[in-house]
């Protein structure tokens, strides 16, 4: 392997910094002993964090978003695996229009989305409260439910479902016994993706929630308060951390669907 | 096609197809097609404090041609997610270059590295980039106490500069991935070839690397333009007054002004405007894509 020339390298190292640069500060004053969010750092503390456990806003925010995201998570890996499955193995009118219908939202503005909808469940005189954004976050993260799918069930070895079938398994028993356990992990990682994904959405909820918070949205409201910022500091190390875990569990869950598939 | 299955078979096998997507699919028409509709509708009609008035009209299109604040906030929207896509490309490009040349064996964990820093919560990434750019923020103190200037500088927060930093930071994966990926599909043996007949390394470059990984950068320019034009939280949170952008304006519209007529009418403005600026683009780099035949 050559080696790239220094200009090269440089960047690449200037770069990393730029992009690690904002959660780095998480850290820092999540720990700093100080009401104020500014250098030079004054001291460790774990004030912030013992703060968050009387918050009972935050914990409602986060109740809210958990049970919203579990949803959204679970039924819109359910349309991936509908939508990835038709995709690869079925040819049918229409194919490509409701494929590209199914996928839009990954290229519209989350404003347009967010605006839309809460046009129709007004007009339909719908109040708004936590289903109204788990149906926004279904939409947005069905598409990336499906793009992760796709190569799972576009990658399967056919024979083997037609084994399955030739040797008397129903289809329902062939998808069962053969087809989800190969693309297990896939679905895993899915539902993985889409509840973080959920999880993290701000401006659909910020548009569909009612008076019930979730957490991005509890986190904008604190972001005016300057005395609430050491402790949303706080929340959002925690939160890091938490994403971190979930995107490890996702990185083994890919790999071992990759393994599997190409095993088959 | 005629001769291997009839018009029957073909409605049957699509029958079995519609059977799995058509769950998704209603749901993707009642839940986006159905209301980015009824968001036409209403663009055209007009509400008075409660009531709708539900007779089309093109007045809100009118208004917002004939305010300069809306032509303004549309004009200034499309010129930032302009200028963020240039930046972001440009920025991600040497990376993704880096990874797929350089990156050996350690690839996959290159596009890790990458990917980890966009896991935090988007609204603290961007509220970060204030406490980095801010009056006593960390470049402002650190290029003090290097005494390399004598007072903060005041131009890098609450305005345009400071959006196009945060969300080329913000959108850094989705650049940096399309377009790993296509120089990831460039058989290295062209690039050879170039050598071998005798291009030095910056025209076998400009005349095999870069065109082949055309595609990858226009999708990546995409990726990036289309949702930041509707940023919202970005323009609110470091944006500062001339850093606000239309989506500011169209919640604006559906809260505190109480007018969503006029918000949905602003709202297809930008989405029209975004289609034809993308169509454009596209059209323009239209040979690029004809020639990949994978």
């Amino acid at each position: 392997m050559k080696k790239p020339s220094v200009f090269l390298f440089t960047f690449v190292v200037i770069y990393l910094v730029f992009l690690y640069a904002p959660i780095m500060l998480l850290p820092l004053f999540a720990f700093n002993d100080s009401s104020i969010i500014a250098f030079p750092l004054s001291g460790f503390t774990m004030d912030w964090f013992i703060g968050l456990m009387s918050e009972n806003t935050l914990h409602r925010a986060l109740k809210n978003s958990l049970i919203i995201a579990v949803t959204a998570a679970v039924i819109s890996t359910c349309f991936g695996i509908l939508t990835a499955r038709a995709m690869a193995r079925h040819d049918f009118i229409g194919k490509r229009p409701s494929f590209g219908l199914i996928m839009a939202p990954l290229f519209l503005p989350e404003i347009i989305i967010g605006v839309a909808l809460l046009i129709v469940l007004i007009q339909l005189g719908v109040s708004l409260n936590i289903w109204t954004v788990i149906l926004g976050h279904i939409l947005i993260c069905t598409p990336f439910s499906v793009s992760i799918l796709y190569s799972a069930f576009n990658n399967m070895d056919r024979s083997i479902e037609e084994a399955s079938l030739d040797l008397g398994e129903t289809r329902f028993g062939t998808f069962r016994r053969v087809i989800f356990p190969l693309v297990k992990p896939g679905v895993i990682a899915s539902i993985l993706i889409c509840f973080t994904i959920s999880l993290d959405e701000f401006v659909i909820a910020f548009f569909l929630t009612g008076v019930e918070p979730t957490l991005p949205v509890y986190i904008w409201a604190q972001l005016r308060f300057p005395s609430k910022l050491p402790s949303i500091m706080a929340l959002g190390f925690i939160l890091l951390l938490i994403s971190l875990i979930l995107l490890a569990v996702f990185e083994y869950y890919r790999r071992k669907s990759e393994k599997l598939i190409g095993k088959s | 096609m005629a001769l291997r299955s009839s018009f029957g078979t073909k409605w049957k096998r699509s029958f079995a197809g519609w059977r799995l997507i058509g769950g998704p699919f209603l749901f993707g028409f009642l839940l986006l097609l159905a209301p980015l509709f009824l968001m036409i509708a209403l663009s055209l009609w007009t509400q008075d404090y409660l009531d709708l008035d539900r007779t089309p009209t093109l007045n809100n299109y009118r208004d917002i041609f004939s305010h300069p604040v809306y032509v303004m906030l549309i004009k200034r929207s499309v010129s930032i997610s302009l200028f963020v896509t240039m930046v972001t490309v440009l920025l991600a490009f040497p990376m993704a270059y880096y990874i797929s040349f350089y990156g050996g064996k350690y690839k996959a964990i290159w596009l890790f590295l990458i990917t980890i820093p966009f896991w935090t919560s988007y609204l603290l990434r961007i509220f970060l980039w204030k406490i980095i750019l801010g009056y006593n923020g960390v470049v402002n103190s650190s290029l003090l106490s290097l005494n390399l200037i004598e007072e903060p500088l005041s131009f890098i927060l609450y305005n345009a500069n400071a959006v196009v930093i945060a969300l080329a930071h913000a959108w850094a994966p989705f650049a940096i991935l399309p377009i790993f990926v296509s120089l990831e599909r460039i058989d290295r043996s062209m690039l050879e070839a170039a050598k071998d007949l005798g291009d030095s390394a910056i025209r076998s470059f400009f005349r095999v690397t870069l065109p082949l990984a055309m595609p990858g950068i226009i999708s990546a320019a995409l990726i990036v333009f289309i949702p930041t034009i509707g940023d919202y939280v970005t323009p609110k949170l470091v944006g500062g007054k001339d850093g606000l952008m239309i989506a500011n304006m169209i919640q604006v519209q559906f809260s505190k002004a109480n007018n969503a007529p006029l918000g949905a009418a602003l709202a297809i403005t930008s989405l029209m405007t975004v289609l034809l600026i993308s169509l454009g683009f596209l059209f323009f780099n239209r040979r690029y894509l004809r020639k990949q035949t994978q």
